[in-house]
Parts: C-alpha cells; sequence; structure tokens
C-alpha cells in the first residue's frame, strides 16, 4: 500500500463526511456570527440584515475599554502565575516514576474537563461564610470569625488558576519529557545545585517553550465565561461574560456578535504568536 | 521463462534516479543476495519486485507473465521487512496464519499449516504467545514462516538480519540458505553486509548509484571483480595504478610487472591485490620494494603494513607463513600474475 | 531538586486542587439543606436526590445522552479524516484538520455563539438534536488529535507487510489499522465524552432554554440559592471524570497520549 496522493474519486470519499460536517456546522456557523455582527439591531431581541458598522463602534466607549483592558489583564496575571507555579511542577513530574505520573495526569485530567460552573461552585463553597476555609481558621484560631471571601478578585483569580493550571502542565508536559535530563546532569557535575540547574539549564532551554505556553494559557484564560461572574462582582466581569450576557440576556445579537469576532482577533493573533515562537523554537 | 526478470527497470524520485535501467534475470529456485552501500538503490529495487513502489519506467516479468502494474497484494509474495512487521494485536499463531486467514482458508488447515511451519522454524508449542515477548532471533524466524505461509512464488528480504547481534546473525544467515535449499524458492535478500552475501547467495549483485555493477557468483565476484568499486566493496583489497610502458609490460609503481598484461587496447588500469596474495620477501627477492610502517597482530592472522613509494600495501597472511619482520624495516613484495586482476580505468 | 522541597511543593498543588473538592464533598453529606463544613450529620440522601428527583434525574439523563451521542459523532467525523490524512499525501485537506482544532482552541463563547446564530438562522433553535451536533463539533479537537497520534504511531512497514501477504485495502483496514487504532479511538471518544458531559455554555446557547442538562441544572439551582443536590453531582461528576481517565490509563498509554512520544522510544 503506498502513501500517494488520491488517485480516483472513490479515494476522497472518507474526507466526504467530516468536510462536510466542518463545513457545515464550523464553518458556517462561524460565517454567520460575522454576518450577524455587521446587522442592525431591532429592539424585543430581533435583528435584521444591514451592513453597519453601528455594533463595532460600539467599542469606543470607555466602559468597553475598560472591560477589554480589565479582560486581557486578567488572563495575562492567571497565565502567569499558572506558569511560574506549573514550570516547577511539571518538571519534577516529568522525573517521577510512569506510575506516580499517570496518576497525577488522570488527576488534573479529571480536574481539567470540569465544568465552569462545578468549578464556580466549589470554590464558592470554599469561599463561603458557612463553609468556607475562614471556618477552619476559625477553629485554628487565627481568626475571630468566618467571613465570606468572594465576591473578590482574588476569588476570580483563585478560581482561573485553579481551572487553568492542569491545562498548563498539560501543555508543558510534553515538552519537558523530551528535555535531555542529561542536560542537567551535566550542569550538576558542572557543579551547579539542583535548584540553580533548573534556573541555569531547563528555563533557558525552553525559553520558547514558556513563550508558547504563556500565550496558549492566555487564551485559554481569556475563554473563561463563568468563573468571573459567580466568584466576582460586576466590575471583574471579562470580555467572555460580556459576550454572553449581551447574547443571552440583553438579546442583543449583533453586539455579541461583533465582540465575539473582536475576541476572535485578538486571539488569532496570539495563537500566530505562538506558531511563530514554536518555529522559532525547532530552529534553536 | 521461469523465474523473476527486470528489464531495464528505472525509479525516479522527482529528479533523483534511485535505480537505473536495471536489466537482472533470476531463475527460478536461485538465491540472489542485492549487495551495495547505502542509498545505491537496492532496497528501492525489492520494493519495486514488491509492487510496494511502482517503476517508471521497465517492466518486471514474473514467470513470463508481467507484474510490473499488478498490486502488491495480488503478487503472492513473501516478503520479511528490516522491521519485521509482526503485527503487535496479533499472536505467533495468528501472525503466520494471517496470509491463510484473509485467504479464507479453512481454521483447520490454518492451524495445520502454522504447526507445520512452527515445526520448521524450531519454536513448535508458540502459537499462542504475544509477539511482544519473543526474543530477537525467535521473532526473526515467526516473521520468516508468516512470509513462507502460503508457499509465495518469490521470498524477499530487506535487510532481513540487521537487528541481530553478530553471533545470532551469522547463525541465521547459515539457517536460512539451508531453508531455501530445502524449499527451492526463489528468493531474493537485500543486505549491507559483504559477508551475508557471500554465505548465503547463489548470485551477488552488487549495486551502487542505483546501477549494478556485477551480478555472478560470490567466489567470481571475489576473484574477478567486474571494477575497482567491486573489488574495493567485496573484501579488502589493494588497488595500484597500473600503466602500460612501449614494449607493452604493465608497470606498477615504476616496476615492470614480468608476465602481467594490460587488457588488449587498455593503455592504464587498476591492478587489485588482495591482501592475502600479497607476499612478503627479503628486498632484493620482490617485485616492488617499500618500508613496513604499521603491524596489526590479530592472533590468527597477522596484517603488515607496507609503504612503496608513498602508496599503502597490505598483506595478510597468518602467523606461520610470514617472515619476521619489524616496523622501519625494508621488505620485498612479490607479485605474481596470477593473483593480479587489472582493472579498467 | 531535592527532594524535601519537592514533596513540600507536590503536597501543596494537591492540596490546592483537592481543597475545593474536598469541601464540596463535605458539603455534600450535610444532614439538612445547609451549605456547612464540617458536615453536619451524616447522610448520603443527597446523592439519592440525583437519581429520585425527577428535575435532577432529567438532566442527568439528558446530560448523558448528550454525551454519548456527541462522542461518538465526534469520533464519526474523526476518524475518516485522520485516517485520510494519514493514509494519502493531500496536505491541502491539513485545512480540515485545522478547522477540527480551532473550535477547541478558541474562546468556548465564540463557538456557542457561532452555533446560537446559526440554529437560529436555518430556524431548528432548541431542537434537542441541535446541542448534539454542536458539542460533536465543539470536541471532535480530541478525538482527531488522539486518532492522528494513533495513526502516526502505526508503523507503516505492518500496512506494507499485509498487503505483501495478500491483503487488500478493506482488509488491511479492518484487519490491521482498527485493531491497532482501537485503543485510540476509544480515549478519543473517553474525552469527548466526559468533556461533553461537563461543557455549560455550548448546550446553554443552543437548546439552553428547552433542555436542561447537568451544569445548566447547576448554574440555574446556583441562581436561586444553594442546594446540597449541586455538591454530590460535583462529586459523582469528579468521580466520573477520574473513573473514566483512569481506565484509558489502565488500558491506554496516557502519558503518551498526552504528547509524550519518547516514554515509547518510537
Amino acid at each position: 500500500m503506498r502513501r500517494e496522493p488520491p488517485q480516483t474519486l472513490g479515494d476522497y470519499l472518507p474526507l466526504l463526511f467530516p468536510a462536510a460536517m466542518l463545513t457545515i456546522f464550523f464553518v458556517v456557523p462561524f460565517g454567520t456570527m460575522i454576518a450577524v455582527s455587521f446587522f442592525q439591531r431591532q429592539q424585543g431581541g430581533f435583528y435584521t440584515p444591514a451592513f453597519v458598522f453601528d455594533n463595532y463602534a460600539r467599542f469606543l466607549s470607555v466602559f468597553f475599554g475598560g472591560v477589554l483592558g480589565f479582560s486581557l489583564m486578567l488572563a495575562i496575571i492567571v497565565a502567569i502565575c499558572c506558569v511560574v507555579l506549573a514550570l516547577p511542577f511539571t518538571y519534577m513530574l516529568t522525573r517521577m516514576a510512569r506510575k506516580v505520573q499517570v496518576v497525577w495526569l488522570v488527576a488534573l485530567l479529571s480536574i481539567l474537563s470540569l465544568s465552569e460552573v462545578i468549578i464556580g461552585f466549589a470554590w464558592s463553597t470554599l469561599f463561603s461564610r458557612t463553609a468556607g476555609i475562614t471556618n477552619i481558621l476559625v477553629a485554628l484560631g487565627i481568626m475571630a470569625e468566618a467571613k465570606a471571601l468572594t465576591p473578590s478578585f482574588g476569588a476570580v483569580l483563585t478560581g482561573m488558576v485553579y481551572q487553568a493550571f492542569p491545562y498548563t502542565v498539560l501543555v508543558l508536559f510534553p515538552a519537558l519529557v523530551r528535555l535531555d535530563p542529561t542536560l542537567t546532569e551535566a550542569a550538576r557535575t558542572l557543579g551547579a545545585s539542583p535548584l540553580k540547574a533548573f534556573f541555569t539549564v531547563v528555563v533557558p532551554a525552553l525559553r520558547n517553550t514558556i513563550t508558547a505556553t504563556l500565550i496558549m494559557v492566555f487564551i485559554f484564560a481569556l475563554g473563561s465565561y463563568l468563573l468571573p461572574q459567580l466568584l466576582g462582582r460586576p466590575q471583574h466581569w471579562t470580555l467572555s461574560v460580556l459576550i454572553t450576557d449581551q447574547a443571552i440576556y440583553q438579546s442583543n445579537m449583533p453586539f455579541a456578535a461583533a465582540m465575539a469576532v473582536f475576541l476572535v482577533l485578538v486571539t488569532l493573533g496570539l495563537v500566530a504568536l505562538t506558531v511563530i515562537a514554536g518555529r522559532k523554537g525547532e530552529a534553536a | 521463462m521461469s523465474g523473476l526478470a527486470l528489464q531495464n527497470v528505472v525509479k525516479e524520485f522527482g529528479t533523483f534516479r534511485a535505480v537505473n535501467n536495471v536489466d537482472l534475470t533470476v531463475p527460478h529456485g536461485t538465491f540472489v543476495c542485492m549487495l551495495g552501500p547505502s542509498g545505491c538503490g537496492k532496497t528501492t529495487l525489492l520494493r519495486m519486485i514488491a509492487g510496494l513502489d511502482l517503476p517508471t519506467g521497465g517492466a518486471i516479468r514474473l514467470d513470463g507473465e508481467d507484474i510490473t502494474q499488478v498490486p502488491t497484494h495480488k503478487r503472492n509474495l513473501g516478503m520479511v521487512f528490516q522491521s519485521l512487521a509482526l503485527f503487535p494485536h496479533l499472536t505467533v499463531g495468528e501472525n503466520i496464519a494471517y496470509p491463510l486467514r484473509i485467504r479464507g482458508a479453512a481454521k483447520e488447515d490454518q492451524k495445520k499449516r502454522v504447526d507445520e511451519l512452527l515445526a520448521m522454524i524450531h519454536l513448535t508449542g508458540y502459537a499462542d504467545r504475544p509477539v511482544a515477548k519473543l526474543s530477537g532471533g525467535q521473532r526473526q524466524r515467526v516473521a520468516i514462516a508468516r512470509a513462507l505461509s502460503i508457499s509465495p512464488k518469490l521470498f524477499l528480504l530487506d535487510e532481513p538480519l540487521s537487528a541481530l547481534d553478530a553471533k545470532l546473525r551469522e547463525a541465521m544467515q547459515v539457517e536460512l540458505r539451508q531453508l531455501q535449499q530445502k524449499l527451492g524458492i526463489t528468493t531474493i535478500v537485500v543486505t549491507h553486509d559483504q559477508r551475508e552475501a557471500m554465505t548465503m547467495a547463489d548470485t551477488v549483485v552488487v549495486m551502487s548509484g542505483g546501477e549494478i555493477r556485477q551480478a555472478a557468483s560470490p567466489i567470481e565476484i571475489y576473484r574477478r571483480p567486474a571494477d575497482s568499486f567491486v573489488a574495493d566493496f567485496i573484501g579488502q583489497t589493494n588497488l595500484l595504478d597500473v600503466a602500460g610502458d612501449s614494449s607493452g609490460r604493465a608497470v606498477v609503481l615504476g616496476q615492470a610487472i614480468p608476465g602481467l598484461e594490460l587488457p588488449a587496447g587498455a593503455a592504464k588500469g587498476t591492478l587489485s591485490v588482495r591482501p592475502e596474495d600479497v607476499h612478503l620477501t627479503a628486498p632484493s627477492a620482490g617485485a616492488l620494494t617499500g618500508k613496513v610502517t604499521f603491524v596489526r597482530d590479530l592472533g590468527g592472522t597477522i596484517e603488515t603494513f607496507v609503504d612503496v613509494a608513498g602508496h599503502q600495501i597490505v598483506a595478510v597472511s597468518t602467523p606461520r607463513e610470514r617472515p619476521e619482520v619489524t616496523v622501519g624495516q625494508e621488505v620485498g613484495i612479490a607479485l605474481t600474475p596470477d593473483v593480479c586482476v587489472v582493472l579498467k580505468k | 531538586m531535592t527532594s524535601i522541597f519537592r514533596k513540600a511543593y507536590f503536597f501543596l498543588i494537591g492540596l490546592f486542587l483537592s481543597l475545593p473538592l474536598i469541601v464540596v464533598a463535605g458539603v455534600s453529606v450535610n444532614q439538612k439543606q445547609t451549605l456547612a463544613f464540617p458536615p453536619q450529620g451524616f447522610s448520603l440522601s443527597w446523592y439519592g436526590e440525583i437519581f429520585l428527583n425527577p428535575e435532577w434525574r432529567n438532566a442527568l439523563f439528558a446530560s448523558v445522552t448528550l454525551a454519548v451521542l456527541s462522542a461518538a459523532l465526534a469520533v464519526a467525523i474523526a476518524l475518516p479524516l485522520s485516517w485520510f490524512l494519514w493514509r494519502r499525501i493531500a496536505p491541502w485537506a491539513n485545512i480540515f484538520q485545522l478547522l477540527g482544532v480551532a473550535p477547541f482552541t478558541l474562546p468556548p463563547v465564540i463557538t456557542a455563539l457561532g452555533m446560537l446564530t446559526f440554529w437560529a438562522t436555518v430556524g431548528f433553535y432548541g431542537q434537542p438534536w441541535t446541542a448534539v451536533v454542536s458539542h460533536a463539533i465543539f470536541f471532535v479537537t480530541l478525538p482527531l488529535v488522539t486518532l492522528s497520534l494513533g495513526f502516526t504511531s502505526i508503523d507503516r512497514s505492518l500496512v506494507e507487510a499485509a498487503s505483501t501477504m495478500g491483503a487488500d485495502e478493506r482488509t488491511i483496514f479492518r484487519t490491521v489499522v482498527l485493531p491497532l487504532i482501537l485503543p485510540y479511538i476509544v480515549s478519543g471518544y473517553a474525552f469527548a465524552f466526559v468533556l461533553s458531559l461537563n461543557e455549560y455554555i455550548v448546550a446553554y446557547m443552543t437548546v439552553g432554554f428547552t433542555v436542561e442538562t447537568l451544569p445548566i441544572k447547576i448554574f440555574n439551582a446556583l441562581r436561586y440559592g444553594y442546594t446540597p443536590t449541586m455538591a454530590s453531582v460535583t462529586v459523582l461528576f469528579v468521580t466520573t471524570a477520574a473513573v473514566i481517565f483512569g481506565l484509558v490509563a489502565r488500558f491506554g498509554d496516557l502519558p503518551k497520549l498526552l504528547g509524550a512520544m519518547s516514554s515509547d522510544g518510537k
């Protein structure tokens, strides 16, 4: 059986169903959304076909600028926290026995697959007055009385780091597994302490991986649509939350679509950056 | 004609000619080894015989029938891959029965044939083992048995023994040759190991640069190499420039060799002398004289490196038949016409 | 890194990851309908509630049905596509690979909104089956990635060997390719299944007003206050995910599936 370009029409047959599904149910909906972003909104939740830039013009408000700025800042903080926490964790994980690795990977996958609803609920419980960690602190005599830690910016940040941490580990995992272990061993024989070897050999060797991971986690955090709503105040709402809000509760589809298109452009720009960072990594 | 015939076979990958106008006939029941350095086109040629690659020109005939365009699965072949390609999801028995199973053979016939083949490769009772549990040599034998289970018209092997350690490889070479002689099956093996080719083949095909340099019996290849590439590739040899003088005698390194002649019409050539045919003498008694530069004593044989006018000549002999020489000593080198092969430039 | 530092670090990370779940598990066994930790009394009745209360039971049923069907559809899309890309030389067809990975890479809100506008435009908005299609597209990335990985791990000489032994294309697929790719199909399905079970935003935007899946149910319940059933459902979900991924790890090579190709040599 030679691997060769498709010769007959029949050779294309396996492609038919996947291509049709992805085109009809991804490309077309995506196009629809872009089209709607130019539509005219009508009172009562409907919209009429048009070609107006009104929806995009609304971006130019102080409110929207504030939301965008907050969303980007939040995602950047989450990405940095996650990579800082996950890099040493993943590095050590890859050097552990295979069985231990598997247990951790199963746990991380389980948490990663959890619904945002569930993560939001779990953390709001942990941060609640009646069932939260403050009760433990009270029991230990550190705090006088239990109090609610949510809604707050800290709660939003914690929830989002919790959500993105397993993702970060899984993104870093392949690159760290492939890292040549003799690299640090060589550093050790040259007199570097384990910690020093990590910072002088592992981190520089992974510079491009770290950049790419930061961007990927950033995109991941940008997609968080419920945690800011469940754990924060309205001023902590992000672009994703706002899109959901506009689409569902304000029934302003064209504006929601315009924001979504904008979000796509931001994301795609970052994906392009990731690819470039990856290319550089290969070349190095 | 019975057997395999390649006629003007060409294979091009883009602008690169991997196989260039190969003509070869392999009579039925012959054991052929295709030998050459990596990239010489031998594996590509084998893959075209198997139908895994299609030639860009020429024809392949099997028992007179043109099979150039016949898809692989209709050629009734047996092939052993370099990686062995044993199916990891099947047991030893299921692997061997695979060609029979997909041809719809009855269960009992499959079982009978598997038992027969397992007996042949000395692995009786291994049918239900997973292939992953076998040693390298056992896997090798299973791959061979699987390729032979339908009694194919052609038995093809691509570097079949390369994964084995040296000792096991030599044993398997003998085993494979004996098996082939017993079954009388037309067999083509691709290898880069000349010892392997010499051990097993009826015909050795030496390839280089996509072309056949020589196709002949092992001993002829060794004794009468067609050109300096073959002489150099098969075994060790000393290659020296040779030219004819005005009276037609062959001159090597400034010395005329009595009795040696150049091929008719040629003024220049290359002289090939095997190290074991180079005899050391007293400085005055040899055709050439030189200085010993290095002695490699391997116990069973001794290699003596002699510098003659800036050219290195190696002599190999057993310790008993060799005169006592040391590094720096002047020695003579005897060259008799019967051990010299003059090759065209 | 020193062993004590490593242990302490892993302990803290483990604590961070498990603390919310421990508290939720504690809350889920409260005797009364209160949000209290440590739990007051012990009762498993909130677990029974998932199956006994018709609202929660229907949500569970809707979620499982959605996950079973959409994961199957996702595999049905991913398998022929990844097979084609492996079998043929057709660089242009990689565009479909890209399309398959895109929905999962983009922020989920975007896919959700795209689906919402699409289904509203074609007039099927709110039909339960639209959620199946939407989830299948959203999660097709997972089987696509595992299957692509699976195909690259199949030694092509196995396929060539089968053809020298007389197997045609169809037979090769049935007797060699399918058995070897099966573990990857199963793990791809498992990944898509678990994620579909947990997915909120796409389901909410496509069928949120007609069908209540468990995540939607939890979210709706959250807005009206607290009920311990949320906690028991959360524990159920975490356990399900852990069991399924545990099985994938037990019968497959999890580190390899997650991209650690060097663990196997090839």
